[in-house]
């Protein structure tokens, strides 16, 4: 991005996806070229086209700086704060050159670039109990809680509700009353804080709700589209295996054993074994699993599925009966894995985290600098060093204690 | 027709905060914003609240800091309400759930502050704002059954009863472009400042002044208005602030030679003077050609002396703004910074109950002046003021609504003469200029006239820019023909807010013929307690034919008498 700035001003041409709902027209692209170094905005392009060519253009904006989330739109397809775009980058983006701005997906469009956050994006936020639920007694002072639980829950605090993971979000458009990423990463906020008293009234909740965490596909569009590292999915994820691992909150989503089964397929395989995924997640997680009532039920709703797998010869009789079958060593270093996640001292609570927050994503730390949270223990050990075995030098642990599935179609 | 206890105009964190402290109070409560609530304004503060809550700190020393911030220009009554019930404040917000930093006792971590003696700035990373105002829209959620909220309503004007009392307002939907009169036994203006008066400024779009225009077309005073405080550090193109909580970390301002130049006005506190002083300070860097930049209009941030954990973990927005908006990785390399309009000290003048000179009419937070700020407000100090005058607002309006029925007005006719100047501007000839061009005319010029250095002959050609300006706005034109989302017409009406503004703020600064705070008059260049230890009041008496009249009133002082201000 560095190189752009200090650019001479250039034309742009933005085109705009108009709606007017008193016209009783349907929408319509609308063109205008503004003149602006690239390294500036998209949403100032757009509000120079408003000053020059055309005032009734419809956008919310306020802050031009990331942090109200007014600006929520979809700049060549993809979800994006407007005033957080820079122009020559969605030139490159763009198809033909033009750079094409259109309102958020998943919700209801009121003007132009302007959408009905109320009816879908505030209610999702609505149904998760948004507000803390403090321990009792109340201190005098501050509640005491540990320095790195605030740090980590400042993460979902960051969220400035701007509606980009809803418009991206692929469950929703199957499933519309899906909870969602912008709502579920909110309930984190409140599960992740140590003065909350309803963890788990909160988890058990969204884990029975049928449109609730374990709703989520695990596409990873939420995580691309928020503007500010909120990570949603992975705040889902958290969420998930706080319910299951320490509630053990058993759901009639089947979310629990299908994690469950994954894992241990996976453990016994090495690679996933597809065809006993369903029925260990209906069933129970063994092989006696598909012979539960459950299972059968769900193995006939899935026939039509199953057929048409068979006649595409994306599945063989011989290949569903069999597991996948992978080298010796290789199998040993994947169960190498599980032997370290199981053998961790459970009584400090310590988890590994996939945690990209503090870390930023430009470049690995100084070696005497060790970056905050790159494994972060939940319940306020101490940053711990990288498992060896699991992290090369400048990457991430791989995230082990759950290979998250899904159970939504 | 709607009819409430307590209407307040506004949903940012001093709104928030007396609907909250009203309801408590069991009062009906509306919050009519023009903007969803978590785009308020309020949502941009970074760095933190003061609060002398560490055992070896005591509210008189930063009472005494905030004394000395103001160039001896604040109340000192209103300062010490403040002062002493910061701490309170900040546990309360801590209570229902904001996110405060902690040290590693688990208790709340405080930072260091711009004219603070000691470390006293309780903060969430750099997003103190934001998780302050997104956690009292939490607790609205909570109480929605108490709390009706008018989202997406803009103000048109207050409804002043015969008597002078405020008994309602007159709001346009947004949304479907509806009329509404709102009848309340109380009306609290929170709807925040004016700093789209100035271009560039650190201040949203939706900053443009309606409280302080809707009051004082109403008849109640505007106070310190000459006083707007520049913050230093805002990035030089596009005017974006970066928190002073960079300085708090340990930050270093250089000029063009590598110097750090604060050792000449600031050798004690250095980065961590007052911000008024660090401005003049940068500006003169500037000034005298030791400017940064290839213009030589900035100046260097350097955060690179902050270890780099550190900042990205509480100074995280900051690494994202230097990165997006000026290509900088601030970890790695200093950051070009200018002094830029970020704050009006002044506004509608208030009690420390928030009520204004109308009857029914209160003003908290930014759009009002107790003065706790007076010359120049400390960093961090802003969101105090909006909690503790929002509160205290809200509840002295609730208070007052149990002791008295629903006013009879017949607000018909305003309603229909908002509603007829509405259909005029949306039909006006395409004779005259464009709201955007008069707007932007009127930003350019106070940025010159009415900033950090001022001048007669400056002041005086703004002065008189500003009627010709008021003058176009009378039949500027716009393109929208529309009821819904009409911004275009709403555009229109924030210009005559923020012409209001502008006019009071330049007559203010000519008015006073000395330097003090964020005022300084190169033609007058020193202190004058003498002759100017003193508030300057500006109103439209009676039906504001005679034009914004000039007066005074005196500043309460208590137990710090002036003194030499140096840090």
């Amino acid at each position: 991005m560095a190189e752009s700035h200090g650019r001479p001003p250039e034309p742009f041409t933005l085109r705009l996806r108009r709606y007017d709902p008193e016209s009783g027209e349907a929408p319509y692209w609308d063109e205008h070229t503004i003149e602006l170094e690239p390294h500036r905005s998209v949403l100032e392009a757009i509000l120079q086209a408003r000053d020059r060519f055309d005032g009734s253009i419809g956008i919310r904006c306020s802050c031009r700086q990331a942090i109200c989330g007014s600006c929520g739109v979809r700049v060549n397809g993809e979800p994006a704060l407007a005033c957080h775009t820079h122009l020559d980058a969605a030139r490159r983006s763009a198809r033909d050159g033009v750079i094409e701005i259109e309102p958020m997906g998943n919700m209801p469009v009121i003007k132009d670039l302007i959408v009905d956050m109320d009816a879908v994006h505030w209610k999702k936020i609505q149904r998760v109990t948004p507000w803390l639920i403090g321990k009792q007694p109340v201190p005098e002072r501050e509640y005491l809680v540990p320095r790195e639980s605030m740090v980590d829950v400042t993460q979902t605090m960051a969220c400035i509700q701007c509606g980009a993971c809803v418009s991206d979000c692929l469950a929703m458009e199957v499933d519309p009353l899906f909870i969602g990423p912008a709502a579920l990463a909110k309930a984190y906020r409140f599960v992740g804080d140590p003065r909350d008293d309803e963890h788990f009234v909160r988890l058990n909740d969204l884990a029975q709700d049928q449109h609730g965490m374990f709703d989520c596909t695990h596409c990873f569009k939420c995580v691309d589209a928020c503007p500010k590292d909120v990570n949603p999915m992975g705040q889902i994820m958290r969420l998930r295996r706080i319910a299951t691992a320490d509630h053990h909150i058993v759901d009639q989503n089947n979310g629990e054993r299908h994690e469950a089964a994954f894992a241990s397929l996976i453990r016994d395989n090495g690679l996933l074994w597809e065809a006993e995924l369903l029925p260990r997640s209906y069933g129970g997680n063994s092989w006696l699993g598909k012979f539960h009532p459950r299972a059968g039920k769900e193995l006939i709703s899935s026939l039509p599925s199953i057929v048409k797998a068979l006649l595409r010869g994306k599945v063989t009789p011989m290949g569903a009966l069999k597991p996948h079958r992978i080298p010796k060593q290789d199998l040993k270093s994947v169960q190498s894995i599980y032997e370290r996640i199981d053998g961790r001292d459970r009584s400090s609570g310590q988890r590994f985290e996939l945690n990209l927050y503090i870390v930023g994503e430009d470049e690995p730390p100084p070696p005497e600098e060790p970056v905050v949270a790159a494994v972060v223990a939940e319940a306020g050990a101490s940053a711990a060093e990288p498992p060896g075995g699991l992290a090369t030098e400048g990457e991430q642990p791989a995230e082990p204690t759950s290979p998250e599935g899904s159970t939504s179609e | 027709m709607p009819a409430h206890d307590v209407l307040i105009i506004g949903a940012g964190l001093a709104g928030q905060r007396a609907a909250l402290a009203a309801a408590r109070k069991g009062a009906s409560v509306a919050v009519m914003s023009k903007v969803h609530p978590v785009r308020s304004h309020s949502v941009a503060a970074a760095g933190g609240i003061n609060a002398a809550i560490s055992l070896d700190d005591d509210w008189h020393s930063h009472a005494y800091d905030t004394v000395k911030g103001s160039d001896y220009l604040g109340d000192q009554d209103a300062i010490e309400v403040m002062c002493s019930e910061a701490p309170g404040e900040v546990m309360e917000l801590e209570h229902i759930g904001v996110t405060f930093h902690r040290n590693d006792k688990g208790e709340l971590d405080l930072r260091a502050f711009g004219g603070a003696s000691m470390k006293r700035t309780a903060y969430v990373a750099d997003i103190t704002g934001q998780a302050m105002l997104h956690v009292l829209y939490e607790q609205l959620m909570k109480h929605h059954e108490t709390v009706e909220l008018f989202e997406e309503w803009f103000t048109t004007s207050l409804l002043i009863d015969e008597a002078r009392r405020c008994c309602g307002v007159i709001a346009r939907d947004v949304r479907s472009g509806a009329m509404e009169a709102f009848k309340a036994k109380n009306v609290i203006l929170a709807c925040g400042g004016a700093g789209q008066v100035y271009k560039p400024t650190t201040n949203g779009l939706i900053v443009t002044g309606d409280g302080i225009a809707m009051a004082y077309r109403a008849g109640a005073p505007l106070m310190d208005m000459e006083m707007v405080q520049y913050h230093p550090t805002c990035l030089v193109e596009t005017g974006i602030l970066i928190t002073e909580g960079a300085r708090g970390e340990g930050a270093h301002l250089l000029n063009a030679a590598g110097e750090r130049f604060m050792e000449k006005s600031a050798p004690n506190k250095m980065e961590l003077a007052s911000r008024d002083v660090v401005s003049r300070a940068e500006q003169i860097e500037i000034n005298e050609g030791r400017g940064v930049g290839p213009n030589g209009e900035g100046i260097y941030l350097d955060v690179t002396v902050v270890p780099r954990r550190r900042t990205l973990e509480a100074l995280r927005e900051i690494v994202n703004l230097g990165r997006d908006f000026a290509g900088v990785d601030i970890t790695r390399e200093p950051i070009m910074i200018r002094p830029g309009q970020h704050y009006i000290m002044g506004g509608v003048k208030t009690d420390a109950d928030g009520r204004t000179a109308i009857e029914g009419l209160y003003a908290a937070g930014e759009v009002a002046c107790v003065s706790v700020h007076g010359g120049n407000r400390l960093g961090a100090n802003s969101l105090l003021d909006t909690l503790v005058f929002g509160r205290r607002s809200g509840e002295h309006a609730a208070d007052r609504a149990a002791h008295m029925g629903m006013p009879e007005m017949d607000s018909g006719a305003r309603l229909l003469e908002d509603a007829a100047e509405i259909e005029a501007i949306i039909e006006r000839p395409r004779d005259g200029r464009r709201v955007s061009e008069i707007k932007n005319e009127l930003g350019e010029l106070m940025n010159r006239y009415a900033a950090v250095f001022r001048d007669e002959d400056g002041l005086q050609t703004a002065l008189e820019t500003i009627g010709r300006l008021k003058e176009e706005s009378q039949n500027a034109w716009i393109d929208d023909r529309g009821t819904v989302f009409n911004q275009d017409v709403l555009g229109a009406i924030e210009l005559g807010y923020m012409i209001d503004c502008a006019e009071a703020t330049v007559i203010s600064a000519i008015e006073r013929k000395e330097s003090r705070g964020a005022q300084f008059r190169t033609d007058y260049p020193e202190r004058n307690d003498e002759q100017w230890l003193k508030h300057i009041d500006i109103a439209l008496n009676g039906d504001g034919a005679g034009g914004p009249q000039v007066s005074y009133s005196p500043v309460t002082i208590t137990q710090w008498q002036p003194e030499e201000r140096t840090y």
